[in-house]
């Protein structure tokens, strides 16, 4: 018997190239080409292997604290007025963001290719965290580069990750930013590729990574889907999540895909807004082009040079996106929406003060967007937004944008 | 796609270019290619112009010249630093092309090859970018980021309009991975000294020797090793073994040390540059 359903799935990207569409692919200089496709076919190994999920399940189970609560808030939502809101709280994980999820299935793939050494980028240093987090646990050596700006305006977090035993690599190349940072880390990569394993953290990269990392935070959107089948019995109408490359977004999305009654949204960080220039909406505010390994929408000039990115949050401040985000805008199964820093200091202040719970600024723009959509809904609409971080990182910084002396 | 891709590069003309000729003329001579590679439009487009016309006087037997990109991340600082200092002195794609035309005009022999990233050649888009350079009298492109597993973004187009493209083969490119990067390679073959970016890399003389010698025995094509090679000394003994020399850093370097400090060219800048490519030619 041949089961044909999964035809027509929008979830069995990408193909063999690495490619959702035209986005994606393994656009990466020569010397690293053998590592990825050796990375390519021991992902697949591992994918299909029983021992494996165990493993992840256990550490995700044990040590990362999953499943995360799938939390009705309703405060909020008798604030706003229509939907009724619940948050995925995976802020509540182990070192407060969902950057664990990835970290954890990438370590365990480290350990199986042998590799020693372990290099990222980071921009909030929430990833940071979570890789010198997972190295401190699994005895492998971090080295995390980071851009100068954003260590200036992310301390708590550069102060942790030396706590857990990491080097931080200052990057004043280019603008010290998060896209320098990536390309400092490819540099090293291709300068010790003998010993060295890259956690992206992000769902952006050569392939395999956009699909490695994607289904590493799925967990989310299948968690989200059993409980709200437990909580309401039935799917929800509508998902939110926020998107600077797209690896918490693409995490709750993923397992809804085929769900075509569910509604999608991405919201983009719009800084002081699309038309000012000053943003970070790849997909609202660029063209497709390639960078980093894959090609996907890109802030870019007519000439094909990379433009900076603009956010109040540094976790969104970067000039891509995930590859598979990009394709889903194309094929309409996503809306891509932004909302600006003011909107998303705003969200932040009111979910503080009705739910008790701080939020990163990044989730903070997924809280904008709810704000805005769900007293346009009636209260019978079902409503998930990830809450995929935890903002005691950013609380110098809204102080700061407050006015406030701390 | 990969399936496709044997049967069609068995349709896809070899091209000839004055790589081809440049290279059998210096093997009659036994001699080595002595390829300069600097930044087009750095530090600023008449500069560059200029150097670049005098390059092959001075004994450059090819020139790469590179396109500059915001996020050059096969570079190491020198490059990149150069590659910005062009953007901001106004450097486009256009204007790359413009200065191989405006070389043309004095020089029909010198093979030129462009060198750089991806993402400029895209947006240009490729077609298009392909017409102009072919027409402007580019002979070969070299594309970090763009392996022979996608052959079909820009490899296979490039044949088409008659320009070469050259592929880097590096430490980490085995027995069993060297006929996927031979396989649409023309007018040589670009051996990478080491794993690293450019600038960076510590010759070694012997592991250079041992990968010329197997990748001659699976290609005819001229092999020319770069990164790592910075005086006239370590260029002879590559070329003892290679068919060409690259040096890049250390050219731009002899640019960048002559720059005042807002970055502009001084009076010394193109002799500067010019004294190390005639030290570097005549090692070989």
């Amino acid at each position: 018997m041949t089961d044909t359903s999964h035809l027509n799935s929008l979830m069995n990207g990408p193909d063999d190239s690495g490619q959702f569409g035209i986005f994606g692919g393994r656009f990466v200089a020569e010397t690293l080409m053998p590592l990825i496709l050796e990375l390519g076919e021991v992902y697949k190994k591992a994918k299909n292997d029983y021992e494996f999920k165990k493993e992840l399940e256990y550490y995700n189970t044990y040590y990362a604290g999953r499943p995360s609560p799938l939390y009705y808030a309703e405060r909020l939502s008798e604030h706003l007025g229509g939907a009724k809101i619940y948050f995925k709280r995976d802020e509540l994980n182990h070192t407060g963001s969902h950057k664990i999820n990835n970290c954890l299935g990438q370590i365990l793939l480290a350990k199986r290719m042998g590799k020693t050494r372990i290099i990222a980028e980071t921009g909030a240093g929430q990833h940071g965290v979570a890789v010198a987090t997972v190295c401190a646990r699994f005895g492998l050596k971090a080295v995390i580069y980071m851009g100068a700006t954003d260590i200036e305006r992310q301390k708590p977090n550069v102060f942790r990750m030396r706590l857990l035993g990491a080097d931080i690599v200052p990057v004043t190349s280019g603008t010290g930013t998060l896209k320098d940072a990536m390309n400092e880390g490819l540099r090293d990569w291709v300068t010790n590729v003998h010993d060295t394993f890259y956690i992206i953290g992000t769902a952006a990269g050569p392939h395999p990574y956009p699909e490695m990392v994607r289904d590493f935070q799925s967990v989310i959107g299948k968690e989200a889907k059993d409980q709200m089948m437990k909580a309401e019995g039935r799917l929800p109408d509508s998902l939110v999540a926020c998107i600077g490359g797209g690896s918490n977004a693409i995490g709750l999305f993923h397992p809804f895909l085929d769900d075509k009654a569910v509604e999608i949204y991405g919201v983009e960080a719009a800084g002081k807004g699309v038309e000012t220039g000053e943003h970070a909406a790849s997909l609202n505010g660029g063209q497709p082009g390639v960078l980093h390994g894959n090609r996907t929408y890109l802030l870019q000039d007519d000439d094909g040079q990379i433009q900076d990115a603009y956010s109040i949050s540094a976790g969104l401040d970067y000039p891509g996106i995930g590859p598979e985000h990009s394709w889903l805008k194309e094929i309409g199964r996503v809306n891509y929406v932004s909302v600006t820093d003011q909107e998303a200091l705003d969200a932040f202040q009111l979910c503080t003060r009705l739910e008790g719970i701080i939020p990163a600024l990044e989730p903070a723009h997924a809280l904008a967007y709810v704000s805005k959509l769900a007293p346009t809904l009636p209260d019978d609409h079902l409503m998930v937004m990830n809450l995929c971080g935890r903002g005691d990182k950013d609380v110098f910084a809204v102080a700061g944008y407050l006015g406030m002396d701390i | 796609m990969p399936k496709q891709k044997k049967s069609l590069s068995l349709s896809h003309p070899t091209p000839e270019t004055r790589l081809d000729s440049c290279f059998a003329a210096l093997k009659e001579k036994k001699k080595a290619a002595f390829i300069a590679f600097i930044t087009a439009g750095d530090p600023d487009y008449d500069t560059s112009l200029e150097i670049l016309k005098k390059m092959p006087g001075s004994g450059a037997d090819i020139i790469e010249l590179g396109m500059p990109f915001s996020d050059p991340m096969a570079e190491g600082p020198t490059i990149q630093a150069s590659s910005l200092r062009a953007l901001k002195a106004g450097q486009t794609m256009k204007k790359t092309l413009q200065m191989v035309r405006e070389f043309r005009k004095t020089d029909d022999t010198t093979p030129i090859i462009l060198m750089g990233y991806y993402n400029p050649i895209y947006v240009y888009p490729v077609s298009g970018f392909l017409k102009d350079a072919h027409q402007a009298g580019v002979d070969g492109l070299i594309v970090v980021d763009i392996p022979p597993e996608s052959d079909e973004e820009l490899c296979l187009p490039a044949m088409h309009e008659n320009i070469s493209f050259i592929r880097l083969a590096t430490p980490t490119t085995d027995d069993k991975r060297l006929p996927t990067v031979l396989q649409n390679t023309s007018g040589f073959l670009y051996y990478v000294s080491s794993a690293g970016v450019t600038g960076k890399a510590k010759l070694d003389e012997s592991s250079v020797k041992e990968a010329v010698g197997r990748i001659r025995k699976k290609t005819k094509l001229p092999i020319a090793v770069g990164f790592g090679i910075k005086t006239p000394k370590q260029a002879a003994k590559i070329g003892e073994q290679a068919d060409g020399v690259v040096v890049g850093s250390a050219l731009v370097d002899a640019i960048a040390s002559t720059l005042d400090e807002n970055n502009k060219a001084t009076s010394e800048t193109i002799n500067n540059i010019n004294d190390l490519v005639k030290s570097l030619s005549s090692a070989l």
